[in-house]
């Protein structure tokens, strides 16, 4: 089968159906394979939360979760995530309870724009569950060390992957820290 | 400039036997496609040499990490987050742990494949040195059948190597031999994570009576081709790691590694760090410092 579109390429119709679980949801999308998730989520779910920021894997704008690990959508395919649940930043508040992390933001100044803010929260929210499992980073003294304290440093590291152009960082970092000792004292 | 999307195709094979038909039916023409963080990278750049790719992300065959007495397996599609989490890796080849854990950020780490690292045959990438240095062997797969190959002899030139069009990688052998030998890696570049390196050093020695048993040295940005340095390896080999040594196998490595000067740094300046980590490495195994 093939279509000429106003151009006049020629182009055949190579979609997929293609089944995303987000948030919850199920939708049943039909793409083309080689979209990639963060173009699904935000040109074809409607779900504009997640940003692009560089599109290729250097700002962490798209970050987003999948089965609590965290990803940069813009390299992922739609295609190569059925059957898992995807979680945003549309997702991550309890109803009108916002998540830990979002409250913390908002009181420690973790943004200016606001623009990395998604990514940055998503990040931190996979960040959080990395802690438990206790999974070493470029900065953990030993490599098989499973009780890992929540420092500075370990922060920092991990959530290298997310630039802030506004320079927010200080925010970000308290705001983290603050969830963090929230969530430990529960 | 950006890439026109509609000019890619991209498809997504049920199995690893449909997946290998696409290389066998059209030879040249298809590519696999892992975790794309290097792929995705050219698109955005406009830099992709094909237009026709599949993804292998789904299939199970090139997944997990197998375990044996004499070996350790790593699929292709194993990510450096499972390296890094892997506790047989992080006791017997900490080396490729701790390159896992400084490349890129932890999002890149849940995505991105060592077997993609290794084919995608940057000199610059942090796995190949660890992988030389532990004598990998690689296994190779087309609708023809299965090969391995070690891994010293698959980078042939810049971007060259023994894959044929018509095959996958589809495991990564690491033999279990380490448990003697003392493991030195450093990357060197402008911050710890998220920056490619300038230079990359991976060496494991075994000292016996106070003299070199054996050794195995590869280096990263410093030749076309993440290099096996066989030849530094062979000056070392037999002696006690003293002053003299240790400026014998300096030059022999600054003979035997060819950098270049590029937009990370020079071709003088990596000469000098690879030669001063050699000597690192060399003092810090004959102390018993481990990695
Ligand atoms: C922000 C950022 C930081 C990074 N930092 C580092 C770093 O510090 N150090 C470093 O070394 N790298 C780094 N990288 C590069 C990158 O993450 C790796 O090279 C990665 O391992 C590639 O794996 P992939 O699965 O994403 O490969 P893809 O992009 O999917 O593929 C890469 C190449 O390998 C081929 N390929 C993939 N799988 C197979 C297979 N099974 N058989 C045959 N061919 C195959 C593809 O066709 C393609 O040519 C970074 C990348 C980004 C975006
Ligand atoms: S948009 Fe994905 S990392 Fe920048
Ligand atoms: S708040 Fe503006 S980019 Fe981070």
């Amino acid at each position: 089968m093939s279509e000429t579109n106003s151009g006049g390429r020629e182009f055949a119709d190579r979609t997929v159906p293609v089944i995303l679980q987000i948030n919850g949801i199920k939708h049943e999308l039909q793409l083309e394979p080689r979209v990639s998730l963060l173009d699904a989520l935000r040109e074809y779910v409607g779900l504009t939360g997640t940003k692009k920021g560089c599109n290729q894997g250097a700002c962490g704008a798209c970050t987003v979760l999948v089965d609590n690990e965290r990803i940069n959508s813009c390299f992922a395919l739609a295609v190569q995530y059925q059957d898992r649940e995807i979680t945003t930043i549309e997702g991550v508040a309890h109803s009108d309870q916002l998540h830990a992390l979002q409250a913390a933001f908002i009181e420690c100044d973790g943004f200016q724009c606001g623009y990395c803010t998604p990514g940055q929260i998503c990040s931190a929210i996979a960040m959080f569950e990395e802690f438990k499992q206790g999974a070493p980073s470029a900065v953990t003294e030993h490599l098989a060390e499973t009780e890992i304290e929540f420092s500075e440093a370990e922060i920092k590291e991990r959530m290298s992957g997310n630039l802030c152009r506004c320079g927010a960082y200080v925010g970000i970092v308290e705001a983290i820290r603050e969830a963090f000792d929230k969530e430990a004292a529960r | 400039m950006r890439a026109y999307l509609p000019d890619y195709e991209l498809r997504v094979p049920k199995d690893l036997e449909e997946a290998l038909a696409f290389l066998a039916n059209e030879p040249g023409m298809w590519k696999p496609f892992a975790g794309g963080t290097d792929l995705m990278v050219l698109l955005e750049a406009g830099k992709l040499e094909h237009t026709k790719f599949f993804s292998v992300w789904n299939l199970a065959e090139l997944r997990g990490i197998e375990v044996t007495d004499e070996s350790v397996t790593l699929g292709a599609l194993t990510t450096y987050t499972e390296v890094r989490r892997n506790s047989i890796l992080q006791e017997e080849f900490p080396m490729l742990c701790v390159a896992a854990r400084e490349t890129g950020g932890i999002a890149i780490q849940n995505r991105g494949t060592i077997g993609g690292n290794i084919v995608n045959a940057s000199p610059a990438a942090d796995s190949p040195p660890a992988l030389l240095a532990y004598d990998a062997e690689l296994e190779l797969l087309s609708s023809k059948g299965a090969r391995k190959i070690p891994y010293k002899d698959f980078h042939t030139g810049y971007k060259q190597m023994k894959l044929r069009d018509d095959e996958l990688l589809t495991g990564i052998r690491l033999p279990r031999t380490t448990k003697s030998l003392r493991h030195y890696y450093r990357k060197v570049g402008t911050r710890k994570a998220q920056a490619i390196s300038k230079v990359c050093f991976a060496g494991v020695a075994k000292i016996e009576d106070e003299s070199v048993a054996d050794v195995r040295i590869a280096l990263g940005s410093v030749a076309p081709i993440v290099l096996r340095c066989e030849k530094t390896e062979a000056v070392l080999r037999g002696k006690s790691v003293d002053e003299r040594t240790i400026s014998a196998a300096r030059a022999a490595l600054i003979n035997e590694i060819a950098p270049i000067d590029d937009i990370r740094s020079t071709a003088k300046y990596r000469l000098r760090v690879a030669a001063n980590l050699l000597e690192d490495f060399l003092k810090t195994v004959r102390d018993g410092e481990l990695n």
